[in-house]
């Protein structure tokens, strides 16, 4: 037999990065433009007055058109406020072009970029909301996640909140004096709080939350027949199933059909990032967990990477190799619990959902041997893992558990599903043709994950810019091109078929590593990061892309910035525009089909 | 045909209504679907078929060795007699300093002569704050904090229960080689292996 030969094409010149070009050719049309000075920093500098003109030209010239994370930094040293944007480009994949405007902290006024990017909106909101960083030009700065009437900027360095201690963790009083008190005892209730001056609470009438309600009555000419009809504003939530959680949405509505809607969330904030810059590296993991708490696995992966960057450590083979297995694991974990949801969206309550969790509670009984919780899983840590893989899972050796799990009982849920819902009439009707979005408007929104790739958008943060071992795993990323409520529960279900392909290549790797190590140095409570600098970490969540943004001081023990690219939150900023048109059960639909998770969403 | 795909699925709910009954048929000349430690192991393994109840509280699951809840300290089996044993603990407050929620306070001890004592005179945990992370257990050097597996500690009084001082803290290391054998072994190898190379070094 002839030996066949593989021509292997050659790239005629290496092409250059994009993200280098990119740079260079901003650069050259703007010479006011310049590099981020400070050590272990990258990005372009970009003076406010400029932003817009050069955003525009990114997006349009230079084909970075996807603004994935825009947040504030607050360099109380230097006396500024900096506005951080990372965009990536959608269609060659590989990292970010970074732009960073500096403005005075008592006048930090930028042009707001939700006129070039409407998926800025909620996250320029929130940078207004916890920094207080004025978008110029933005058409509904409020508040989002603190409350109307709220005092003071919480992100803010100078901000101090009602049980406030001490800046950094730990605190003195734990040790070597420990006399131990409960905060609530020394800031009684009530005097906890601060407000505006001349601001009082009982003055607050909260029937009329005015600024929420603005601009929700629609009008509308009179009907031919001369019916007398009006249209009605209602709230959907904050305590509602349909919600998944604590989240409202205000719904004016003609009859059954949503004609403007209003997302109202904060309710479950927590300030998550101030409490991370607080905690020390190590401390914040298990709070990642209690982020999206159906994934704490791949929270985890996404911060420690982050840290990983920062601290330059080099992970064990088996480590990684036990990562992917977690975190393709969550991801099916996720998609069966968010389906189980919609169908419960749908109206069939619970039987679909129940059938579901029985394959759930099976890895989550794994998580629960390997980790120690079923769902606040802290398991990794930087440079590795806490623990090995353990011994056994539920009286079974964990080798032939994970064996027959992912040869046997996953496949057969899967197949499952698809007879039983994929093949159902009701389903279809119910879902085609519902909550649709165009590719151009998924991008310009930022939606990311399933949503993004349900509109026709291929890409995914493991083949774009692939971290850990994802390069050598051989994997498809679905795609469905009509953006609807179908599509996106057809993208889930494909999904977790990809990623049983992964599970697969993934054991016999596990097998080979037995007895590897599993972390990268000595267990380490007091982690310092030795240079400082800046690093974000982003990783495929199974809602979309989750990143984290961290910087540090010279060997800082505890994160300066520590921002939070929630896809959930980001992933709600389409929502008005996906439900107008449509009866409220599809409403309900709709908000299913984002997958939310408030813990996420309000941080 | 139209609506063959319902039909289909609700196949498949026949399906698992059946089989819960046919394992349950199964079972009742063995004791019994339910409150049967063997079918209850059966019905939590991957062998499982139908329904997945557990009966709680008469039936429980049973925890993993590193399964975490609510820490605890190691003292020495009491002696007969006595009420405790020695404290692992030398109060180093490692603990305390790696608590993320910082939910440790730790009352280090004194000698006469005013210089620390490597024993806690104190030690409080509000395991309101508590978020179970582990991390105490984990990087404890004495092994004298673990994590518990007993998970039924609601009551009915917040500010007198669930501030666990010290008495109430304390368990003896039999109690956590019952509850984690494994883990426990390994810790003694490890110890002994440490001692031996402490050994080595003074023999140099």
């Amino acid at each position: 037999m002839a030996e066949t030969t593989i021509e292997v094409l050659e790239n005629e010149a290496p092409a250059m990065d994009p993200v280098e070009a990119a740079v260079s050719a901003l650069k050259e049309q703007f010479p006011e433009l310049t590099d981020d000075a400070r050590p272990n920093y990258s990005g372009l500098m970009v003076p406010a007055d400029k932003l817009l003109e050069v955003a525009q030209n990114l997006r349009d010239e230079q084909g970075f058109n996807y603004l994935s994370s825009v947040t504030g930094v607050d360099l109380i040293d230097d006396g500024k406020l900096e506005v951080v944007y990372h965009t990536y480009n959608l269609d060659k994949g590989g990292s970010s072009v970074v732009l960073k405007t500096q403005v005075e902290r008592d006048n930090p006024n930028v042009p707001s970029l939700v006129p070039l990017w409407p998926g800025a909106d909620f996250q320029e909101r929130e940078a207004y909301d916890l920094l207080g960083i004025n978008f110029e030009g933005h058409p509904d700065l409020r508040r989002i996640l603190m409350w109307d009437g709220f005092e003071g900027y919480p992100l803010r360095k100078d901000w101090k909140e009602a049980y406030y201690e001490e800046d950094h963790k730990p605190f003195g009083s734990r040790w070597p004096g420990g006399e131990v008190f409960r905060a609530e005892e020394r800031n009684l209730y009530g005097k906890n709080v601060a407000y505006p001056r001349g601001w009082m609470p009982q003055n607050l009438d909260a029937d009329t939350d005015d600024e929420i309600y603005a601009g929700m009555s629609v009008n509308r000419p009179k009907s031919k027949t001369d019916i007398r009809t009006d249209q009605v504003t209602v709230n959907i939530g904050p305590q509602h199933p349909s919600t998944h959680g604590v989240f409202r949405m205000v719904v004016t509505m003609d009859g059954e059909t949503v004609l403007k809607l209003k997302p109202v969330m904060g309710y479950l904030h927590r300030n998550h990032e101030k409490i991370g810059e607080r905690n020390t590296f190590l401390g914040n993991i298990p709070y990642t967990d209690r982020l999206d708490y159906i994934s704490s696995m791949s929270n985890n992966h996404g911060y420690v990477l982050a840290i990983e960057k920062l601290l330059g450590s080099q992970v064990p083979e088996r480590a990684e190799w036990i990562r992917i297995l977690m975190v393709e694991l969550t991801r099916i974990v996720n998609h069966l619990w968010s389906i189980g949801f919609l169908i419960n969206d749908l109206g069939a309550f619970q039987t679909a959902m129940l059938y579901l969790t029985i394959e759930r509670e099976l890895v989550l009984d794994f998580f629960e041997a390997a980790a120690g919780s079923r769902m606040m899983c802290n398991y990794m840590r930087f440079g590795g893992l806490a623990f090995d893989l353990p011994r056994e899972v539920r009286g079974q050796e964990t080798t032939a558990f994970l064996d027959e799990l992912v040869h046997t009982r996953l496949p057969k849920i899967l197949d499952e599903l698809d007879t039983f819902l994929t093949g159902n009439e009701i389903v279809r009707e119910r879902s085609v043709g519902i909550g649709k979005m165009t590719r151009e408007q998924a991008i310009s929104y930022s939606t990311c994950g399933p949503m993004l790739r349900a509109s026709g958008v291929q890409y995914d943060v493991r083949r774009a810019e692939p971290y850990s071992y994802y390069d050598q795993l051989d994997f498809d990323i679905p795609v469905r091109y009509n953006g609807d409520v179908w599509d996106r529960y057809m993208v889930r279900v494909m999904e977790m078929h990809e990623s049983l392909r992964i599970l697969r290549q993934v054991l016999p790797h596990l097998k080979a590593t037995k007895g590897g190590s599993i972390l990268d140095g000595k267990p380490q409570y007091n982690v310092r990061i030795p240079k400082g600098g800046e690093a974000y970490g982003r990783v495929e969540n199974p809602k979309g892309e989750l990143g984290y943004y961290v910087t540090a001081k010279p060997k800082g023990t505890n994160p300066e910035r520590y921002h939070i690219r929630a896809p959930s939150f980001i992933n709600l900023t389409p929502l008005e525009l996906m439900s107008v048109g449509h009866k409220v059960a599809d409403l309900v639909v709709v908000l299913g089909s984002i997958d939310i998770v408030l813990g996420e969403t309000d941080r | 045909m139209y609506g063959l795909g319902v039909l289909k699925g609700l196949g498949i709910t026949l399906k698992h209504f059946f089989r819960t009954f046919s394992d349950e048929v199964k079972w009742s000349a063995k004791g019994g679907r339910y409150y049967n430690d063997d079918a209850l192991a059966v019905r939590q393994s991957l062998k499982t078929e139908g329904a997945i109840t557990v009966m709680y509280p008469e039936e429980k699951l049973e925890a993993p060795e590193r399964f975490r809840f609510v820490p605890f300290l190691v003292m020495d089996d009491p002696a007969t007699g006595q009420k405790a044993g020695k404290d692992w603990c030398t109060s180093c407050g490692i603990c305390a300093k790696v608590c993320p929620p910082q939910c440790i306070w730790i009352e280090r001890g004194k000698l006469p002569n005013g210089r620390p004592k490597p024993e806690p005179l104190n030690f409080y945990i509000d395991i309101d704050i508590c978020m179970n992370c582990g991390y105490c257990a984990e990087f404890c050097p004495f092994d004298a904090i673990k994590m518990d597996h007993d998970f039924e500690i609601a009551s009915y009084d917040r500010s007198a229960a669930h501030i666990h001082d010290k008495e109430r803290l304390s368990k003896p290391i039999s109690y956590w080689r019952s509850i984690a054998p494994g883990r426990a072994a390994d810790e003694e190898q490890a110890r002994i292996e440490e001692e031996e190379k402490k050994k080595k070094k003074k023999r140099k």
